[in-house]
């Protein structure tokens, strides 16, 4: 694992294994990104089946689609796939792609442990998917794995688990890379205070994976000797405490939170400069808000428990702590507008999809900032209102922040601009049918509706119509997507080495597409 | 190049070594978790509570309570010898419980209290419980065991019978587990 010596410094085009063993075999950041990028969206598709098979189940009141312990299976399913499978792969495959672009680095630090983190993930999905068809069906205890039902499931739950060491394993080493990358592998001159903010948000959030995954892993390892091995961490009868678990799996839970936001903020960060041809607005003040909001990260994941009976003292403790967090987030939110103010902006796609996540994203902060208070989120705790904050911050947050990342670098990833209709088409259909199909469940939740049931109330049947009419249209809406990818990859206008006429960075100085090994000789950073 | 190889080589280390710090984090956080909540004094299940302070009986009113038993997983006879007591809050109170191990060797198992309402538990003061520590039985062994209680006097109004159950598990260990993978979801 030495750092990566380009043994044909002259040679622009691949040489090595043909056909699948490139693939399988390939130590080079670029393949990698690629191949974490596809496998995150083959897991995105496959998450988003099991949430339009849950909507259509909640269309009406009643059980018409599925049973409830399938039901159970996919929402748990929906949870784990679409947070380790996609979103956070998706986050790791751009920092492949770009970190080393945007640092002039040749590669990554590890080039062989890099193949190594994507070619874990294949496996960790099998595991996971695969626990549908065994015995028992797939784990159902919900994302979150809550004991004491985590610690009765059949062994679905045991492949869900070492799914998890796996992934995690994966995240960890990925983590690595990249904070070796950027600490040890910038090109002269390329300060700390000079990188461009991704890899500042990636840096930060590697650190939190490399603080937090492991105590995911022994989570659900102490999960795993409970069911199997005669320990008693979450089993009162032996002493142990199921509320244990919430702490345990919540100290990971809450950096994790910021894990799958940090590198969206970094992305719209880049965005938002460009289309607005002026420089970040506080690009110093984006890097201490991202630092803040990573140190307190550690310090609120209590406030997902707030029904737990914990004394009064420290609900408020944690209800500060969170609260304290809007500040760093709003700093950031002020810095894009104030970026954007008197800038000369135009709307191609990825600014769209910038702009579309500044606006949706602080609708998903401020809910986030109601179920802080802690006498209103013993309300709201386990209702469609929480369901709706996190898809407002995670799917109008990160995913959008993907595909804005997504229409901003694809030039310098295929050589060919994206179709620009049917990318605004795709933003368009995308956040018109997201609102629909979350806003609602704002009123749901307030109304009192619970999270993780296949039937309910016949009072909730309009808006759960209205969700699960929005939601068939947000996910036909991402074939688009499908759509726009096959075409810029198969041809389209040709891209030049600055895709963006306000684009600045590294990254737009080799040419479009990118070749196979670019910075070998390190670029001088003025 | 190669210099840098051996900087990043040595930093790899250090993420590692912090990786593997965390994941011990994870279980340090076991013991921590214990200590902070008796330092807080909550999730004391198992031991036994203070006595009423003042000593006093309020005679203006009666609760009653009703005694539930239950077993996890565990081939014991559990029942308690009255089904419902009446009691004036403040007084002193000493009921029974009767258990029966069925099975042809020892087997140890732990009681977990419950209250209904809920709200009730915080008012519900055992002095003495066979649930404070596990119960090792013989094989086809019989035993009556005593609960010493009082309910407390500040006990809201509207409670007026409190359910108090208690759940026998097998403690884990005892008995080969992992049978049931693939069985119970």
């Amino acid at each position: 694992m030495a750092a990566v010596i380009p043994d044909h410094l002259h040679d622009h085009h691949h040489h090595g294994p043909t056909g699948l063993m490139r693939w399988i075999t390939t130590t080079n950041h670029k393949d990698i990104g690629t191949m974490y990028m596809i496998f995150s969206f083959i897991m995105f598709l496959s998450g988003g089946v099991m949430a339009l098979t849950i909507r259509a189940e909640l269309f009406q009141p009643g059980l018409q689609v599925v049973q409830p312990e399938f039901f159970n299976q996919l929402t748990s399913m929906h949870g784990l796939v679409m947070v380790f499978g996609a979103i956070m792969p998706a986050f790791v495959g751009f920092a492949n792609w770009q970190i080393p672009l945007m640092i002039g680095a040749s590669d990554m630090a590890f080039a062989r442990m890099n193949n190594w983190s994507f070619w874990l993930l294949p496996p960790a999905a099998i595991l996971l998917l695969g626990s549908f068809f065994v015995p028992g069906g797939a784990m159902a205890a919900g994302w979150t794995m809550y004991a004491p039902l985590s610690v009765q499931m059949g062994m679905g739950m045991d492949m869900a688990i070492f799914a998890i060491h796996i992934m995690g394993i994966s995240s960890i080493m990925g983590a690595i890379n990249i904070v070796v990358t950027v600490l040890n592998m910038r090109a002269p001159g390329m300060t700390m205070m000079k990188m461009p903010l991704f890899c500042w948000t990636w840096l930060i959030t590697a650190y939190l994976l490399i603080a937090v995954m492991p105590v995911l892993a022994g989570a659900v390892t102490m999960v795993l000797t409970d069911r199997h091995f005669g320990t008693s961490f979450f089993n009162a009868a032996g002493g142990g405490d199921p509320v244990l678990y919430q702490h345990v799996f919540w100290f990971f839970g809450h950096p994790e939170v910021y894990i799958m936001i940090l590198p969206a903020f970094g992305i719209i960060s880049e965005i938002i400069p460009t289309f607005a041809r002026k420089p970040l607005f506080g690009y110093a003040s984006m890097v201490y808000a991202t630092a803040s909001i990573a140190i307190l990260s550690f310090t609120v994941w209590a406030h997902h428990m707030f029904t737990t009976g914990m004394p009064a003292v420290g609900q408020l403790f944690f209800m500060y702590a969170t609260m304290l967090i809007a500040v760093p987030t709003g700093v950031k939110v002020f810095n894009w507008v104030a970026t954007m103010w008197r800038g000369s902006l135009t709307f191609e796609t990825p600014m769209l999809w910038a702009t579309g996540f500044i606006f949706v994203f602080t609708i998903g902060g401020f809910t986030g900032l109601i179920c802080a208070v802690a006498p209103i989120d013993i309300q709201l705790q386990d209702t469609y209102y929480v369901v709706a904050h996190f898809h407002y911050v995670l799917v109008a947050g990160s995913l959008f922040a993907l595909f804005a990342g997504a229409y901003y670098w694809l030039p310098k990833w295929t050589g060919h601009m994206a179709d620009e209709r049917l990318g605004k088409i795709h933003f368009w259909c995308s956040m018109v049918f997201f609102n629909i199909t979350f806003f609602p469940m704002h009123f749901l939740g307030l109304a009192g509706m619970p999270r993780r049931i296949p039937d309910y109330a016949l009072q909730f049947a309009d808006f759960n119509a209205m969700a699960t009419i929005g939601a068939f249209g947000f996910g036909f809406s991402q074939l688009i997507f499908i759509v726009v990818l096959v075409k810029c990859v198969k041809g389209g206008e040709k891209a030049a080495a600055r895709a963006w006429e306000g684009a600045h960075g590294l990254e737009w100085t080799v040419p479009s597409p990118a070749p196979h090994h670019t910075f070998e000789v390190p670029p001088v950073v003025k | 190049m190669r210099k840098a190889g051996g900087e990043n080589r040595q930093l790899l280390i250090r993420l590692a070594v912090a990786a593997f710090v965390m994941f011990g984090f994870g279980f340090a956080l076991v013991p921590f978790y214990e200590q902070i909540c008796a330092a807080a004094g909550i999730n004391n299940l198992l031991q036994p509570d203070r006595s009423a302070v003042n000593g006093q009986i309020d005679e203006s009113r009666t609760i009653t309570i009703e005694f539930d038993a239950n077993t996890h997983d565990l081939p014991w006879q559990f029942r308690p010898l009255q089904s419902e007591i009446k009691v004036h809050p403040g007084q002193l109170v000493q009921i029974a419980y009767e258990v029966v191990n069925n099975r042809d060797y020892p087997v140890t198992g732990q009681a977990i209290p419950s209250y209904g309402p809920k709200v009730a538990g915080q008012h519900f003061r055992k002095l003495e419980c066979f649930c404070f520590s596990g119960q090792t039985m013989a094989a086809r062994e019989r035993r009556t065991m005593p609960v010493v209680f009082v309910v407390d006097t500040d006990l809201p109004a509207d409670v007026n019978t409190i359910t108090l159950s208690y759940t026998f598990f097998e403690v884990a260990g005892t008995q080969a587990s992992g049978g049931d993978a693939g069985g119970r979801s």
